[in-house]
């Protein structure tokens, strides 16, 4: 019902709005939900390209199952390393990490 | 109830979503309060939900709801409370750098548009309408093996490397 350019506008959308986050925030786990936000725009980029042109409606399906999945194992490993960080500096604010030193 | 009130309502329903979703995705950026951050999200993944519905998969949608709303959301959330005052501190950031990321963010959005819209796109000549999640299981075990088996491998690496790299370091620091 919709057309494709309106799913893809929001697609840009919520990635630009992902990036502004990313470059904005200097919160490391406000900068790991500005990821998710862009990777959730990339998502539905997919799916409108599945809906309205590709020749075979499982495979946008499957590619966005495969990024929900590759967006699950980038958050336990980033919040992983924010808690080490957070051990080590006392901080989650990205300027203060800045040594690579042990 | 006639065909065109119900195509007006749902239309009514999508615009209601999108609105959710761009709510949910400003409250996750702005606010500089860590906790609405996460609310924010959860709000603006729930929103995708619902656009997920309207592009026609109902089984991507339950799995959005599953897996990022219910897992991606609580675990950060999780690390949150887990370690102590994060609302303490992170300074203002200088408008400078603000205004950056605003005018870099805003030609990414510009070129992105201009690039789709200007673009003749083309639907594949013949369509296959088979929707149901049985032809999805079926492609996964067959055409898309290989990197189905390799998801899960990179599955289990990332729980083993969150278990070292959280474990190591509070025995180093302790």
């Amino acid at each position: 019902m919709n057309s494709l350019n309106v799913y893809l506008t929001i697609g840009a959308a919520l990635f630009s709005i992902g990036l502004l986050g990313v470059l904005q925030r200097r919160n490391l786990i406000g900068m790991l939900i500005a990821v998710e936000l862009m990777l959730n725009g990339a998502n539905v980029n997919f799916m409108a390209f599945n809906r309205f042109l590709a020749p075979d409606p499982t495979v946008g399906q499957i590619i966005t199952l495969f990024v929900m999945g590759l967006a699950a194992a980038e958050a336990a490993i980033g919040l992983s390393i924010i808690l080490a960080l957070f051990r080590r500096l006392h901080s989650i604010n990205i300027e203060r990490a800045q040594q690579l030193r042990g | 109830m006639n065909p065109f009130a119900t195509e007006t309502l749902a239309q009514m329903a999508f615009w209601v979503v999108v609105g959710l979703t761009f709510a949910g995705a400003s409250i996750a950026v702005f606010p500089r309060n860590i906790l609405y951050n996460v609310l924010g999200l959860a709000l603006a993944l729930a929103g995708v939900a619902g656009l997920y519905l309207y592009l026609g998969s109902f089984f991507i949608a339950l799995m959005q709801l599953l897996i990022y709303v219910g897992a991606i959301t609580i675990s950060i959330v999780f690390a949150i409370m887990l370690s102590r005052p994060l609302h303490l501190e992170v300074p203002r950031r200088e408008l400078p750098k603000v205004a950056m990321g605003l005018g870099a963010s805003v030609v990414f959005f510009a070129g992105a548009v201009g690039v789709f819209s200007t673009t003749h796109w083309v639907p594949a000549a013949d369509r296959g309408m088979d929707w149901s999640i049985a032809a999805i299981g079926h492609m996964l075990l067959t055409k898309y093996d290989l990197v189905f088996e390799v998801i899960s491998l990179v599955l289990l690496v990332a729980i083993i490397g969150a278990i070292v790299t959280a474990g190591f370091t509070r025995r180093l620091s302790s």
